[in-house]
């Protein structure tokens, strides 16, 4: 499933029918930054596009759903214009993209998982700690539950499959790993991932006016932050992460 | 004074709902809105909302409620006995109660779900745009779940007006279908031609598993061609995901927005709403459809929503206690014919 390859992907897209009211434009199969890359580029086409009758688009891994009012279009009409947006995304221009600095505090209460992390790593908790802050993560869709990103660039090292026993809840502002992929939970949710550590930063937010601070398509790095800090940040009410611009199209 | 509705006693599962939260999928945000939203544009025009006003859905049994203020207009969708101050009164009647008097909605004969409107409507903040709860992550409505004793709930309008009542014979509503046709995709190459022969040739029965969120149901096994796991993708209204058991999960308004499991087919958007009112033990059979056939559906059932209003009849030609004849409209289903 998680076919990780650094080369510009070979895209042949696919319209599939999602009942009376949807199409599916499929980009490819598998889980691949370049692959989410072309995702993210046809979804603010079609955005850009506005093209009759579409409601609403969800991007994923390596599909956009597009649903639409079939009282104003129908897939005979809206499949080839989607097919025509998906032509020549593989060319990547270099798009600018976001990139959140969020501070999580590892460890101890705020992520419970840590040191079972590292011992089945073969690993220190130092180490673990400093792979999730090398990394460069990619936001390659948000699901399940609202604000609930799911970030794919876990350093291979670090791939362990989920919790055989879910947690029933797990706190807000959750730094967690599964499988291949680590996340940010920013509410209380039921879980098999493995706890690393906790932001204050809250990523869903309803009195904001950007109640989402995370887009499908960003760049997160996280940086360790003490419990103290995290005390003195949690209690900074608007608190929002350092942001930097990185060119989209470097991984290709 | 602000008016208010005092929940006296909640139904088991009573939400408010409008005709859900859209453009925040993208977001991880359910759509939410009423399961059956024929009867949620209903319950409005019975008492002259706009037809995407917020609403309370009850599921099986409905909610009593004491009018603190008013008078108040209410009117129930759904065939459900109602009382005010233990006198029947019927459903599908608009009705105008006063200060201190109490509505006890009993519950339902037919179908799960029913929905009560208020005139004016209830003075709830939007959230995302919408007044639609969704209990799972605890958003809309009235606190983010559902109805219970003690809740007050503050209304739009300080006092409806005295004027004539509506009424609307549900008869002439397209009649909940037996079977639930579906469009095939988009994942139906994921299983074998006889997974897809037995999703298509069997009965399935709604087991206890039912909920706003999704129907599991329990019938023939559907075969997966190459495992059970896809690589996580949108999920719309009315999806039909087997996972590794081989039995169909339908999900509906409150479903996740995204998921791993394979979708053989998706109910066409009319039929969804004639699915989320079958109970558990309910049987049933799918029938597949071309999207054109769906589309024809849709707009069928479309131009009903649309033309509710002029489907009204005054309520005046009988007392307000004078309930059999209302109730007898709901032993006549079917009368009606031109629907499929």
């Amino acid at each position: 499933m998680s076919v990780t390859s650094p080369s510009p992907p070979s895209l042949s897209p696919r319209l599939l029918v999602a009942g009376d009211g949807a199409l599916i434009v499929e980009l490819g199969e598998g889980i691949a930054p370049a692959l989410n890359a072309a995702v993210h580029r046809l979804d603010r086409r079609i955005a850009d596009a506005g093209l009759p009758g579409v409601v609403e688009t969800v991007p994923t891994y390596r599909s956009v759903l597009v649903q639409y009012d079939p009282g104003q279009t129908d897939p005979d009409r809206l499949g080839p214009a989607l097919l025509d947006l998906a032509r020549d995304l593989a060319r990547a221009s270099r798009e600018p993209q976001r990139r959140w600095i969020v501070p999580v505090c590892f460890g101890g209460a705020h992520g419970e998982d840590l040191d079972d992390v590292a011992r089945r790593a073969g690993l220190t908790t130092d180490e673990v700690v400093a792979l999730h802050c090398a990394a460069d993560y990619r936001v390659y869709m948000l699901g399940f539950s609202p604000g609930f990103a799911y970030l794919g660039g876990l350093p291979e090292a670090l791939h362990q499959p989920r919790r055989e026993n879910p947690r029933m809840v797990t706190p807000a502002g959750s730094v967690m790993q599964g499988g291949a992929q680590a996340a940010i939970s920013p509410i209380a949710m039921p879980s098999g991932w493995h706890l690393l550590g906790r932001t204050p930063v809250k990523t869903f937010e309803l009195r904001r006016a950007q109640p989402f601070l995370l887009a499908p398509g960003d760049r997160i790095r996280f940086s360790s932050i003490s419990v103290v800090e995290y005390d003195r940040l949690a209690a900074h009410d608007g608190l929002l992460p350092d942001q930097e611009t990185v060119t989209e199209g470097a991984e290709a | 004074m602000t008016t208010h509705l005092r929940v006296v006693a909640a139904g088991p599962s009573s939400t408010v709902q409008d005709r859900g939260r859209f453009g925040y999928q993208r977001y991880g945000v359910s759509v939410a809105g009423a399961a059956d939203p024929l009867l949620h544009a209903a319950a409005n025009a019975l008492v002259g909302n706009p037809a995407d006003a917020g609403v309370v859905e009850f599921t099986m049994m409905g909610d009593t409620l004491t009018v603190e203020g008013g008078p108040v207009r209410l009117a129930v969708a759904g065939d459900v006995p109602l009382f005010v101050d233990d006198q029947p009164v019927p459903s599908w009647t608009s009705l105008r109660l006063r200060d201190g008097e109490t509505l006890r909605i009993g519950a339902l004969r037919d179908g799960v779900r029913g929905c009560w409107a208020v005139e004016g409507g209830m003075a709830l903040d939007p959230v995302l745009g919408s007044v639609a709860t969704h209990s799972r992550s605890r958003l809309g409505g009235l606190h983010g779940g559902a109805l219970k004793a003690g809740d007050r709930i503050p209304l739009r309008l300080a006092a409806a007006a005295d004027r004539g009542e509506a009424t609307l014979d549900p008869s002439l509503l397209p009649p909940r279908g037996e079977v639930i046709r579906v469009v095939l995709g988009p994942q139906d190459d994921a299983f074998t031609p006889a997974g897809i022969a037995a999703f298509l040739g069997g009965e399935y029965s709604v087991s206890h598993e039912a909920d706003r969120m999704g129907y599991r149901l329990t019938g023939p096994v559907i075969e997966h061609a190459r495992g059970f796991n896809i690589t996580s993708d949108g999920i719309p209204l009315g999806a039909v995901q087997v996972p590794g058991t081989g039995q169909p999960i339908v999900l509906l308004a409150d479903r996740q927005t995204t998921g791993g499991y394979p979708k053989i087919a998706c109910v066409i958007g009319p039929d969804v709403a004639a699915l989320a009112q079958k109970r558990p033990g309910d049987r049933f059979r799918f029938r597949a459809v071309t999207v054109a056939e769906a589309q024809a559906i849709h707009a069928q059932h479309r131009a009903v929503m649309d033309g509710l209003p002029g489907l009204l009849r005054a309520a005046g030609g009988f007392a307000l206690y004078d309930s059999e004849r209302l109730l007898g409209f709901n032993l006549i289903g079917g009368a009606v014919t031109g629907w499929e």
